[in-house]
């Protein structure tokens, strides 16, 4: 399952833009401890293609995505 | 004239390396990636049936092996295959894949050449890296990674032969025509694979004995001039590899022959003032796109399908150069009442004008017009466009569209920004 979800995201000096929160059904907000890669990729499980970027989050890995101007995680980020 | 003397062999001392990229089943593959539960079953995007516009645009590759063929009716592909999923187009996603493509192949090199949405020629030649085949393969599984679609990819020496080698091989699969092998895989292939030989060119050569590709370049020139004019010297060519157009660069405009609309009405027309209706508003689409693109056209062509889908086209030529919407439409409406008498209902119709001059070219004025009428058209058409750019297409149309909603409520202009190309 595709879900799109919130994301607290900033511009760094160089222009990049790096997501720091992301926010579960409005109330729960998980920080992303760290970035490990980024890269143009599609996302099977969900269905869609962007930018993703592989984040730690409560010490697990997630795939994110930005997909033009919205970001979605896919399933397992659902479960 | 021997035609092998006409070419210069110096062109071909240092041979190119081009790679033709053609998207596999391009709209159906990206519906099936937006859609996981679907990637199993056969799938096929159409256009609305309930505007009879009810044709195949595309299928996957579980749908092919039903043998559901692009171009037909949904009705006769569901014969088939019963079980067919068929889904409405969204244009703006396929533009969206497309310009991803896009990216990827500007990593390789700066001369792409689009051809549709979802076929691409790249030129190698001048790249660092100019191994066509690993460039090949490493741009199909970028693709397949990053965009979640596949690709087949011809690697040629000219792009006639990098198109039949991304048609030779499907899905997902690299091709590689040669100087050695050219001659074992195209020659043995039909003569209708080569591009520019449709179904009518096929049959002519089939009834001369010529069935493959290399029967063509075997052939005399001279017989494929007499028998398809300048056109039998473009295909002897291509079959034999003397094909040396170039690909465009990517900032480059291609040059803009013709501009036209057509379509296919909710119900069929029946009278005069239906087809009126209808042609008002392609001319409207035609001539703003025109005044868009800075040109004034000399002539003028109508497509006509009737309801037993037999079409032919007519044009006629201006007496001068013209971008006035009132111009256009009265010469396009006078040359249907001239070319059919609505012996049958009319299906689709269409527009289109041509031999284009840049609007800012000083022009003759003319004793027999009344130019200081044309002045105020031109006014009155600017002024319009602008008013439907700012407040969109429906904020002022002429009282007859008012007659039949159901026909004039139809916006070519945007609606259709997909628009076909041609190789030549």
């Amino acid at each position: 399952m595709k879900k799109y979800i919130k994301v607290n995201a900033t511009f760094d000096c160089d222009g990049n833009l790096l997501p720091e929160y992301i926010y579960w059904d409005e109330d729960r907000k998980y920080p992303i401890d760290k970035i490990t890669d980024i890269r143009y990729a599609a996302s099977l499980k969900a269905g869609g293609a962007g930018i993703r970027y592989t984040c730690m989050i409560l010490g697990k890995e997630r795939f994110l995505f930005l997909e033009e101007n919205r970001w979605f995680v896919d399933t397992r980020e659902n479960k | 004239m021997d035609i092998l003397s006409t070419v210069d062999r110096n062109k071909y001392k240092k041979d190119r390396v081009i790679l033709h990229s053609d998207c596999n089943g391009f709209y159906a593959s990206v519906e099936c990636l937006h859609n996981p539960q679907l990637r199993d079953k056969p799938v096929a995007v159409s256009g609305d049936a309930e505007n009879r516009h009810g044709i195949i645009l595309a299928k996957n590759e579980i749908a092919k092996k039903y043998n559901v063929k692009t171009g037909e009716a949904i009705w006769q592909a569901k014969q088939k295959c019963p079980e067919l999923v068929t889904l409405p187009p969204h244009f703006e996603l396929y533009k969206r894949f497309s310009k991803m493509a896009r990216r990827i192949y500007s990593d390789y090199t700066d001369r792409i050449e689009n051809f549709g949405l979802d076929e691409a020629w790249l030129d190698l030649t001048n790249s660092i890296d100019n191994d066509g085949y690993k460039t090949a393969l490493e741009i199909k599984s970028r693709i397949k990674e990053e965009l979640g679609i596949t690709v087949s990819i011809g690697v040629s020496f000219n792009k006639i032969f990098a198109k039949f080698g991304s048609d030779y091989k499907k899905p997902d699969a690299v091709t590689c025509i040669t100087r050695e092998n050219y001659k074992d895989i195209v020659w043995n292939s039909p003569a209708g694979d080569l591009l520019y030989v449709g179904r009518a060119t096929g049959n002519k050569l089939n009834r001369i004995g010529i069935y493959t590709i290399g029967d063509i370049a075997n052939a005399s020139p001279d017989i494929l001039r007499k028998l398809l004019g300048k056109w039998g010297d473009l295909i002897y060519g291509f079959a034999n590899g003397f094909d040396s157009s170039p690909v465009a660069h990517m900032d480059e405009n291609i040059e803009v022959k013709s501009i036209g609309n057509s379509t296919t009405t909710p119900r069929d027309m029946k009278t005069f003032d239906d087809v009126k209706v209808v042609m008002y508003v392609l001319c409207d689409s035609v001539c703003r796109r025109m005044r868009e693109q800075g040109f004034m056209a000399k002539t003028v062509g109508i497509s006509i399908r009737d309801n037993e889908l037999n079409s032919f086209t007519r044009q006629c030529t201006l007496e001068s150069y013209t971008c006035l919407t009132k111009d256009i439409t009265q010469s396009a409406f006078s040359l249907f009442k001239r070319s059919y008498k609505m012996q049958r209902p009319l299906r689709s119709i269409g527009v289109s004008v041509t031999d284009f001059v840049h609007d800012n070219i000083p022009h003759q004025i003319s004793f027999l017009q009344d130019e200081e009428r044309l002045m105020q058209n031109e006014k009155l058409d600017k002024t319009l466009d602008v008013l439907k750019k700012r407040f969109g297409n429906y904020i002022v149309r002429p009282a007859v569209l008012l007659n039949d909603r159901g026909l004039s409520s139809f916006n070519p202009k945007d609606d259709h920004v997909i628009h076909p190309v041609g190789y030549l």
